[in-house]
């Protein structure tokens, strides 16, 4: 299935990933070509089949006591932002 | 004596322990054949000295006093995508080339709680996406036994270190074969343990339904030993299974008469570089020679594993790399005007191109109108596929075949198409999609590079593995082999 410019435009607005023209047509050829390998799967018979949600069938997610557990690591987590004051992540202001 | 980089990891142990060497002769023996490989090789991205030394130091106060775990004083290293504190970890990113830590992955505390003496963090396909290690942000590794080749990937760091006997074992992961195709097309021993065997807990996730940690070593008996001290229920991993880890090593021995191996027929394809099958084929005679029954067995649905790994794993890759957006962490681009043009400008900046194309691909088949068509679809046929592997482990103890379709390829010549690319995986995905173990042993040459056979299991079926191909290490020699530049 081949996919026009507009669609690699918008799928790219959507992962918040900036492209430049110069990478446009490399994803619309690329993205195009995996769509149609991956069109193989409409051939299989799923009519009566499930989706397979885990790789250990029959295994439920488990549970823990509603106990805090975690000690506050702010301080030294922060210490990778690219930008903090205050104990707070800084980004482009938001609201005018 | 034997030179030390000669000596497995097992055996370098039990060395440690009966004080014929120490750790810090260890430790710098391997640290200057890192050193000196890296312009050849690129195999590692922080090579460690310092706490190396420290460790090895600490190590041999603790075997002085007859304490310790069963690793105390053995280097290893690290996938770059385990988490060490204090020590970067990069996923082979721009993304992540400053990104330091806080805390260690669950499988890194172990081994060192087992005493293993880390060196470094090995070079890898970015985020783990890629099958030629050719997709990082520090550049290619090179296959030891031909520099202009490729060692596979995405663990080709910790393959080619392990080939080139730079570190006896290496911790690396398997998402689609990350770890069996670079242990086939380096020559070493690899296992991808079963989904939950072994914590995700500091892994940084890829996939996160198909990532699993496991080992690279020279040998199945030095992969049992690791992969004992690696594996276990850990409660910060939510599919961590509770499960007891059976004593892979003392298991080895167990004799091979009357196993039941399939012949998985969907491996013997056209696809199949007929050299590369005919070293698989002798393998599988030396297996009927020491009593294993041999049977075809076939999987109609396993040639659609490629496709639903290529709608699954982006769809869950383009989900877990939305965390990356130059806020809390990672890189950040310069003046953003405002926080989409961040968001989008430092993910743009930090990721490189097929990691970019796999996000757009997620995207792409999670998107509304698109959901049911691929991503349910893909879970549908991923179903097929896994009740394929229930049905014939119904019949046979274990199926083998060829790990990948051909020897290692050159630097770049894959690299233009990427379907070209994501069919060297073609063998060693549909473990991953159906969670089971599966092993990579060499079984000999093609010309001057190594080939592995595959060696798959039902779940929880380490042991088993592992004892198949000890047994099959124990009258071949193809595990000993060494590049002649690193011998």
């Amino acid at each position: 299935m081949a996919l026009t410019r507009e669609q690699i435009e918008s799928i790219a607005a959507l992962a918040r990933l900036e492209l430049t023209a110069a990478e446009l047509p490399v994803y619309q050829a690329s993205l195009s070509r995996i769509l149609e390998f991956v069109g193989a799967l409409e051939r299989a018979d799923t009519a009566s089949v499930t989706p397979m949600a885990h790789p250990l069938p029959g295994l439920s997610q488990r549970l823990r006591l509603d106990a805090v557990t975690e000690q506050d690591h702010h301080a030294e987590y922060q210490q990778n932002a690219p930008q903090v004051a205050a104990g707070l992540y800084l980004v482009p202001k938001v609201i005018e | 004596m034997r030179e030390l980089h000669h000596i497995g990891l097992s055996e370098l142990a039990a060395g440690l322990r009966a004080r014929r060497f120490s750790s810090i002769e260890l430790t710098e023996t391997f640290l200057g054949r890192i050193e000196r490989s890296q312009g050849a090789l690129n195999a590692f991205i922080s090579v460690t000295r310092a706490e190396a030394l420290a460790g090895a130091a600490a190590a041999d106060r603790e075997l002085a006093a007859g304490t310790g775990g069963a690793l105390l004083g053995v280097p290893i290293a690290h996938k770059d995508l385990f988490c060490t504190r204090g020590v970067r970890t990069t996923c082979g990113s721009r993304m992540l080339d400053n990104f330091v830590s806080p805390y260690d992955a669950t499988v890194v505390a172990k081994l060192k709680q087992a005493g293993a003496v880390m060196l470094g963090k090995t070079n890898m396909d970015e985020f783990a996406m890629g099958s030629s290690n050719e997709t990082s942000y520090y550049g290619p590794v090179r296959n030891p036994w031909d520099p202009d080749l490729v060692p596979g990937g995405s663990s080709g760091g910790s393959a080619a270190a392990v080939a080139a006997r730079l570190v006896p074992g290496a911790t690396a992961t398997d998402t689609g074969g990350s770890i069996r195709q670079p242990a086939a097309l380096c020559g070493i021993t690899g296992l991808k343990p079963t989904y939950g065997r072994v914590s995700r807990y500091g892994m940084v996730a890829f996939a996160s339904s198909l990532d699993q940690g496991g080992v690279l070593t020279a040998s199945a008996a030095d992969a049992a030993l690791m992969l004992r001290e690696m594996a276990g229920f850990d409660p910060n991993d939510s599919t961590s299974v509770e499960r007891e880890v059976p004593d892979y090593v003392g298991l080895l021995e167990q004799p091979l008469a009357g196993l039941k191996v399939g012949l998985l027929k969907e491996f013997f394809d056209k696809g199949l570089d007929p050299d590369n099958g005919q070293r698989v084929r002798e393998a599988l005679k030396v297996f009927e020679s020491l009593g294993a029954r041999l049977t075809e067995v076939s999987l109609p649905n396993l040639p659609l594993s490629v496709p639903v790994y290529y709608v699954v794993a982006p769809a869950e890759c383009s989900s877990n790399l939305a965390r990356f957006d130059g806020v809390r962490y990672g890189h950040r681009c310069e003046s953003p005007r405002d926080l989409l043009d961040l968001y989008r400008r430092s993910r743009g900046e930090g990721f490189g191109a097929e990691v970019k194309r796999r996000i757009m691909t997620g995207t792409y088949v999670l998107s509304a109108g698109y959901y049911d068509a691929y991503y349910l679809k893909a879970q549908r046929v991923r179903q097929l596929i896994n009740a394929d592997f229930t049905r014939a482990f119904q019949q046979v103890d274990v199926l083998m075949g060829p790990t990948t379709p051909t020897p290692a390829f050159a630097i770049g010549a894959k690299t233009s198409d990427p379907i070209t690319m994501y069919l060297n995986d073609i063998y060693t995905i549909g473990a991953n999609l159906a969670g089971l173990p599966a092993l990579s042993v060499p079984c000999g040459f093609v010309g001057q590079l190594p080939v592995g056979l595959q060696i798959v299991g039902p779940h929880f079926a380490e042991a088993r593995l592992l004892t198949a191909a000890h047994a099959y290490q124990r009258v071949t020699d193809w595990h000993t082999r060494i590049p002649k530049a690193w011998a």
